[in-house]
C-alpha cells in the first residue's frame, strides 16, 4: 500500500516508542498478541505464583481483542478492539515488565498512563467496530496459550499495516483529553 | 386466520441475524458518509472514512462489521389473527439464532453472569413480543454489542426535573460513555411508562430510522436540541475529538404515574445493525 503514513514494526524499539505523538496515525507491522479479560487475569495469577508469561513480553504489543471465528479460507474473523479500561487493573504490572504497547479502545486509568510515562510505553487506538477492515491486515494467526478460553485465548497475530492512532504517548499526552477540548463548544 | 409455520421463522431469523451483522443498512452507511462533511476534525474525518471502508470490506468479504456480534435482540410483532404452527415460537427464534451464529461465523457473546461461562451458541436470545392487529408476523433483529449497551441506564427522575432534567441525564450518559460506546453513536431515549416500560421504549427508539423525527412536535424539537448539544461535547468519532459524536437521537414517550418521571437512555454504537422481515 502506498502511503505517507509512518510505518512502525514490533518489537517496538525504545526510540521508536519515544518518538510517537498522541494524535498521530501509524501503520503497525509484525507480531502482536491478543489478550482480554480472562487472559489478563491468568497472566497475573501466573506471575503471582512465580511463573512466567506464556510469551516474552519485552518490547511486545498486546491487542485487546476477542476475534470472531475465522470463516473457511480466512486467517481470522472480524477482529476489532474491545474496551481497554477493563484491563487497567492488570496493565501497569505488564508495562513495568517491559510490555511496550497496548492496542484497544477507550480511556485508560491514571495508573496505566503513569506506567506508560515511567516505562516509556504507548497506548494505541484501533477503530472500534472496524473489525472487518482490521481483519484484512492480519496475515497469520496462531493460538499460543489458553486455548480453553475460546475467543479469549492468546493468539499471536502477524499484522501488516494495521491502522492505529497514538492515544497516550510516553510524554503523557492524551488524544482523548486534547481532542475533546479542541472541539468542545 | 393465517397459519405461520415455525420452520419459516427459524430460517428467517437465521438469515436476518447473518445479514444484519454483515451488511450495514444503507441509511446508516449514508449517515456516516454525510457526517464526513460535517466533521471538523481531520482525525475524526479519517475515522469516519475507516468506518465506510470497514462496511465495504464486511460486505465484500461476507465478514461481520464488528467482532462483537452482540446479544440476539429480537422483536416480534404478532398479528392477532396469525396462528403459529409446528412447534414452540420462542424455541423457533432460539434455533434461528443458534444457526445464524454458527453458520455465519458470528462471535458467541452470551455467558453466565457470575462464572462467565459461555453458553456456546449465543442463546438465549432476548425476545420481545407484541400482539398487533392483522395476520402477519414482523420480525426485527438488532444484534447489540456490549460496549455500547454498558452505557445505558434507567433513572427515576423527580417530576419537577421535567424536560431539562431528561436532557441533562441524556448528556450525562453520553459524556460518561465518551469514547467507549464507539461514537458516532445513536441515542435511544424512553420517557414515561414505568421502570421497565421506559427501558423498552429506549430500545424501540433505536429502531427508528436515522434522520426520522418524532411525530410529536415537542419531542422532535427535543431530539434536534439533544443532537446539537451532544455534538457540542467535542467527543467526536471514536472519542478522538470532533463535531460528530452522535448520528441521531430518537425519543419515545408514554404516560407515567403522577409521582414519577422514569427515563431510560440506551446507546448504540456506529455499527447500528438492524434487519426486519414480514412473514
Amino acid at each position: 500500500m502506498k502511503t505517507d503514513l509512518r510505518r512502525i514494526t514490533t518489537p517496538l524499539a525504545d526510540d521508536v516508542a519515544g518518538s510517537l505523538k498522541a494524535g498521530e496515525k501509524v501503520l503497525l507491522s509484525g507480531f502482536i498478541y491478543t489478550a482480554r479479560d480472562a487472559a489478563h487475569k491468568r497472566f497475573i495469577e501466573t506471575l503471582d505464583a512465580g511463573g512466567e508469561m506464556p510469551f516474552d513480553i519485552k518490547g511486545q504489543v498486546i491487542y485487546y481483542c476477542g476475534p470472531a471465528p475465522a470463516p473457511p479460507g480466512k486467517v481470522i474473523g472480524s477482529c476489532g478492539p474491545t474496551t481497554s479500561s477493563r484491563m487497567d487493573v492488570y496493565a501497569p504490572r505488564l508495562v513495568s515488565l517491559g510490555l511496550k504497547g497496548m492496542i484497544g479502545k477507550g480511556k485508560r486509568s491514571e495508573g496505566v498512563k503513569g506506567a506508560l510515562k515511567e516505562f516509556r510505553g504507548v497506548y494505541f487506538g484501533a477503530t472500534g467496530g472496524a473489525g472487518a477492515l482490521l481483519a484484512r491486515t492480519v496475515v497469520a494467526a496462531k493460538v499460543i496459550a489458553y486455548e480453553d478460553l475460546g475467543p479469549e485465548a492468546v493468539v499471536r497475530l502477524e499484522v501488516r499495516d494495521m491502522p492505529l492512532f497514538v492515544i497516550n504517548d510516553v510524554h503523557g499526552n492524551d488524544l482523548y483529553e486534547e481532542g475533546m477540548k479542541s472541539y468542545r463548544k | 386466520m393465517r397459519e405461520i409455520h415455525v420452520d419459516d421463522i427459524v430460517s428467517v431469523v437465521e438469515r436476518l441475524f447473518i445479514d444484519a451483522n454483515i451488511d450495514l443498512p444503507d441509511a446508516m452507511y449514508g449517515a456516516i458518509r454525510d457526517a464526513i462533511e460535517r466533521e471538523s476534525s481531520p482525525v475524526g474525518k479519517e475515522v469516519l472514512r475507516e468506518l465506510l471502508r470497514n462496511a465495504d470490506t464486511a460486505r465484500e468479504e461476507r465478514m461481520p462489521i464488528c467482532q462483537d456480534t452482540g446479544l440476539a435482540v429480537t422483536f416480534l410483532e404478532i398479528g392477532q389473527d396469525a396462528h403459529i404452527v409446528g412447534g414452540d415460537l420462542t424455541e423457533a427464534v432460539t434455533e434461528g439464532v443458534r444457526r445464524a451464529y454458527r453458520k455465519g461465523y458470528l462471535r458467541k457473546s452470551c455467558c453466565h453472569p457470575f462464572t462467565r461461562k459461555n453458553t456456546g451458541d449465543n442463546t438465549p436470545p432476548i425476545v420481545h413480543t407484541k400482539i398487533v392487529p392483522g395476520e402477519g408476523l414482523r420480525i426485527t433483529v438488532l444484534p447489540k454489542g456490549g460496549g455500547s449497551e454498558n452505557y445505558g441506564e434507567v433513572r427515576m427522575l423527580m417530576p419537577a426535573q421535567g424536560k431539562e432534567g431528561v436532557k441533562a441525564f441524556v448528556l450525562e450518559m453520553v459524556r460518561k460513555g465518551g469514547p467507549n460506546p464507539c461514537p458516532p453513536i445513536t441515542v435511544g431515549v424512553g420517557i414515561g411508562g414505568n421502570f421497565e416500560t421506559s427501558a423498552l421504549l429506549s430500545k424501540e427508539a433505536l429502531m427508528v430510522p436515522v434522520g426520522k423525527r418524532s411525530d410529536d412536535e415537542e419531542l422532535a424539537a427535543m431530539e434536534r436540541e439533544l443532537l446539537e448539544e451532544i455534538n457540542a461535547t467535542g467527543i467526536g468519532p471514536q472519542g478522538y475529538g470532533g463535531t460528530v459524536t452522535a448520528l441521531d437521537v430518537h425519543i419515545r414517550m408514554a404516560p407515567c404515574h403522577l409521582a414519577s418521571l422514569p427515563v431510560a437512555v440506551n446507546i448504540q454504537c456506529h455499527a447500528h445493525r438492524i434487519r426486519e422481515a414480514l412473514l
